[in-house]
């Protein structure tokens, strides 16, 4: 059990395989054993990214366990929580805040709520990580290139290794495309001078209060089944029935966006807010 | 790292990076091969498999190419096998299913002069729709099976398995799984061995499989397993001598996660796991007190070693379900009373981030127009699969390669109310699409076949097929025609739809939909991630013109997302500029012209 182990985590496209291939080729240049594994294909669709790399004089499993990791480096907030219990006790959490809401955290259309985490930084059992909120992004944009976030939080994990930082150069070089070396060892550079930011961090969004329910009433000799509302409902709230007039189907999917009301060309369907007062 | 002491052992190690590489489980199966004089490798791409055919690509002294199916693989390869060629022939697990015809006779016919075959396993299904365990394939087929456990083992193995094939005259199957094709560990590259094919030696009894011939053939298929089962190879099965109160037989990558959590056990690495080296395994059961068998998946090696007489244990203590981890190999010892009871740390509860479709995918608004206009969708394997998912939600079925045209077929034949449409990518339509098309057509089915044809095999990274115009290394061959295709197969209509053009992709859809008949639209908008990234002027949210309707959001487009800003307690949108290709259905969408390109910022203001 003497290897070491990194989680590197974040969102398809943010570069997490290019920065566990640089720590693997530092590693292997170093003489070490390593594994480093990552499952490609669907995760790749902005899905979740994790890479585990692992390194020392003979290395097993290329999988890190469920609170093993030494160091969790995150590209992004969501990803930084949901991996959070690999790390060990005293652990380091390399986390640049930024942060990428997926469609599915914006899918509640009665309460409006998203689903994605509030910025706590998390708790793994008694002792709790040493967290270093590295503000990548920032960095990486000033550096030259805003996708080297990845090699600036590679730097501030670079100062917890024992590899010389003239290897990380030499790995980035080597793998990183020509064109945005310079850029990105001056990300490397400014990742591993980074100043944490400080706790606590910025407030969420957020959501108004309550449930709303609204009625859908149609005028249906005012109708003429020209179709507009029904192909334009974000809700798929309204029907044409067999006469070619519009009936409301599925009212408790309203959402009270009055679409049908301002786009009606002939001012026959309004929408009112459950409870008797018109939306305005 | 610091504290921790291990990395000061690093100078004690020798360095020799130019001997050693760090290559992914696939791509030492690449290298492997092509040590061993490979002549000709085919495929079709799949995850986890799909880098062996690539990374072959690369060596310009083996011919490459991809096939349009798995079996039309396994054809060319055996047919270059028997040619005297040394063949290889790489798929995912339920590849195999297709190949698997060719697979049950080629044991009986022999291959002349060398064919592995690969089999890349997907438990946990990363990326499948199954985790069948095809090591039943080997035993099925009567065929040799080798299992690396990690990226030097693949590469050793894959030229132990052209040994095998040649020696033994039989195909051989060699099975990784996802860990071991996505792990990148320490590999010593070798020197290829170069010999040109023997040439086809006429041998009708041996080669066409009349019944006559086949009675003759399946005596040998025996015959040869039980001399491979004595076979005596060392490499066969590693013994490593231990504490003898357990005795754990394992194989691949499982094997590393036995030695992480009980490194002082007896074990057992069986590498040729059919057939079974049955009296290594029997020595090694009489030397320990217990013996117990850790494998992924099914009881495969649990079975044989039971039937053969062995008291094991095994699956009464791990899952037969998805993917072993570490953690779960070390639960598995605990209930066997191995280990101390641990309590892993709970994991951290995070809203799910399901896969996407991408921003600007041209996949979106055909599935949505379907959707609108009621249709019920059988729905096929690709990335258009995500659109099952909400907000699109516009996915019924999805079995495997090829089944949606046939099942909607057979859907609308149920009686089923209102449009049946069948969605297909132009790879998967290709692969299994076309024998269905024609069966629609020639059946007279009533239904809508939606071809997403992007240009490319989008999934698994933007491979090349038949219909692009360029072979595995990039070089122009020739393209088929889609719908002078399906024209050909007698569907009765067939429209070319633009699927950013939202009014002219919702009337196509309609017109379809109210076609008497096998109505074929086809996509003609190519991916915008693979083979080229394609990014137009990105869009932006004009704040104050947003009235929160979520027509946009009802996309599922990753680059929308809720902002900062409310309108009527509803949340406004915005567009995450960096992510937005400005394939512009979202504005053609808006109604209140809220959705504008960033070269029009500097006018509005």
């Amino acid at each position: 059990m003497s290897a070491s182990s990194i989680l590197i985590v974040g969102v398809g496209g943010q570069g997490v395989l290019l920065a566990s291939d640089l720590l693997a080729a530092v590693c292997l240049g170093a003489g070490l054993d390593v594994k480093k594994s990552e499952v490609h294909g669907m995760a790749q669709r902005g899905g979740i990214v994790v890479s585990h790399v692992r390194f020392g004089p003979s290395v097993h499993s290329p999988l890190v366990e469920e609170g093993q990791a030494d160091a969790l480096v995150a590209l992004e907030w969501a990803e930084a929580l949901r991996w959070s219990a690999f790390l060990r006790p005293g652990g380091a959490l390399f986390v640049d805040p930024a942060q990428i809401v997926p469609p599915a955290a914006c899918g509640d259309r009665r309460t409006w709520t998203s689903r994605y985490p509030p910025l706590e930084p998390p708790s793994t059992g008694g002792q709790g990580p040493q967290l270093r909120l590295i503000p990548a992004q920032a960095l990486a944009k000033a550096a030259g290139v805003a996708r080297a976030a990845n090699v600036v939080l590679l730097g501030a994990l670079s100062t917890r290794l024992d590899f010389p930082a003239a290897a990380w150069e030499e790995a980035i070089r080597r793998l990183v495309p020509a064109a945005v070396v310079e850029a990105n060892l001056r990300a490397f550079v400014a990742g591993r001078k980074a100043d944490p930011l400080p706790l606590p961090l910025p407030a969420p969004r957020v959501a108004p209060g309550g449930e709303r329910r609204f009625a859908v009433a149609v005028v249906s000799a005012w109708c003429k089944g020209c179709d507009i509302c029904v192909r334009l409902c974000p809700e798929g709230c309204l029907r044409l029935d067999s006469l070619g007039v519009v009936r409301v189907t599925a009212p408790q999917r309203c959402t009270g966006c009055r679409l049908c009301e301002l786009l009606c060309p002939d001012f026959a369907i309004t929408v009112r807010e459950e409870g008797g007062t018109v939306v305005v | 790292m610091n504290g921790s002491g291990e990395a000061r052992t690093m100078p004690a190690v020798a360095t020799r990076p130019a001997l050693r590489e760090l290559l992914t489980g696939n791509e030492a199966i690449a290298r492997g091969a092509f040590e061993a004089g490979v002549h000709l490798a085919t495929g079709y791409p799949g995850t986890p498999s799909t880098e062996i055919v690539e990374a072959l690509a690369r060596f310009p002294e083996v011919r490459v190419q991809w096939s349009v199916n798995e079996k039309v693989a396994l054809d060319t390869a055996l047919g270059a096998a028997l040619g005297g060629a040394k063949a290889l022939c790489a798929m995912k697990h339920v590849g195999l299913n297709v190949a698997a015809d060719t697979l049950m006779t080629a044991a009986y016919t022999g291959v002349g002069g060398a064919l592995v075959v690969v089999s890349a396993d997907d438990p946990g299904m990363h990326s499948s729709q199954n985790e069948q365990d095809n090591r039943f394939y080997a035993r099925f087929a009567g065929i040799p099976m080798l299992e690396p456990a990690d990226a030097e083992e693949a590469r050793r193995f894959t030229r132990w398995a052209f040994e095998l094939s040649a020696r033994y005259d039989v195909p051989v199957l060699l099975r990784t799984t996802t860990r071991i094709s996505h792990t990148r560990s320490v590999v010593t590259p070798e020197e290829r061995e170069e010999a040109p094919p023997a040439g086809f030696v006429p041998d009708p009894a041996k080669y066409v499989m009349l019944p006559a011939h086949a009675r003759g053939r399946h005596p040998v298929v025996l015959e040869r397993l039980a001399r491979l089962r004595a076979d005596g190879d060392p490499r066969c099965a590693v013994v490593e001598p231990g504490d003898p109160a357990v005795g754990v037989v394992t194989s691949g990558v499982v094997y590393h996660y036995v030695r992480e959590v009980l490194p002082r056990a007896s074990v057992l690495k069986l590498n040729l796991t059919h057939p079974l080296p049955l009296e290594v395994v029997r020595a090694f059961a009489a030397g320990v007190q217990r013996l117990l068998v850790v494998e992924e998946l099914e009881p495969f090696l649990e079975e044989e070693l039971r039937a053969a007489g062995l008291a094991v244990e095994g699956k009464v203590f791990w899952p037969r379900v998805g993917e072993l981890t570490p953690a779960l190999v070390r639960a598995g010892f605990a209930r066997a009373g191995v280990l101390p009871e641990s309590s892993p740390p709970p994991p951290v509860q995070v809203m799910p981030r399901p896969p996407v479709l991408c921003p600007g995918c041209p996949h979106v608004l055909p599935l949505l127009a379907l959707r609108k206009l009621g249709a019920t969708i059988c729905g096929d394997i690709g990335c258009y699969t995500l659109a099952a998912l909400p907000p699109l939600g516009a996915m019924d079925t999805c079995v495997a390669m090829g089944c949606s045209i046939g099942m909607a077929a057979g859907l609308a034949a149920s009686g089923h109310r209102g449009p049946v449409a069948a969605v297909i990518g132009d790879s998967t339509f290709l692969h299994a699409g076309i024998p269905a098309l024609l069966d629609a057509v020639y059946n007279r089915a009533r239904i809508v076949v939606l071809i997403l044809n992007n240009g490319t095999t989008a999934m698994t990274g933007g491979q090349p097929h038949p219909g692009t115009g360029r072979d595995v290394r990039g070089e122009a061959a020739p393209a088929a025609d889609l719908a002078a295709l399906c024209r050909a197969l007698g569907a009765g209509l067939v429209v070319t739809v633009d699927p950013y053009d939202l009014g002219g992709t919702y009337r196509a859809v309609e017109e379809a939909v109210a076609f008497d008949g096998v109505a074929v639209l086809i996509t003609n908008r190519p991916c915008v991630e693979a083979p080229v990234k394609i990014r137009d002027i990105p869009y932006f949210v004009v704040p104050e013109a947003c009235i929160a309707c979520q027509l946009c959001m009802n996309l599922g487009c990753p680059a929308i997302t809720w902002g900062n800003g409310w309108y009527e307690g509803r949340p406004r949108v915005t567009i995450e500029e960096s992510q937005c290709t400005g394939c512009t259905v979202c504005a053609q969408l808006c109604p209140t012209d809220a959705i504008r390109p960033v070269t029009a910022r500097a006018s509005q203001r």
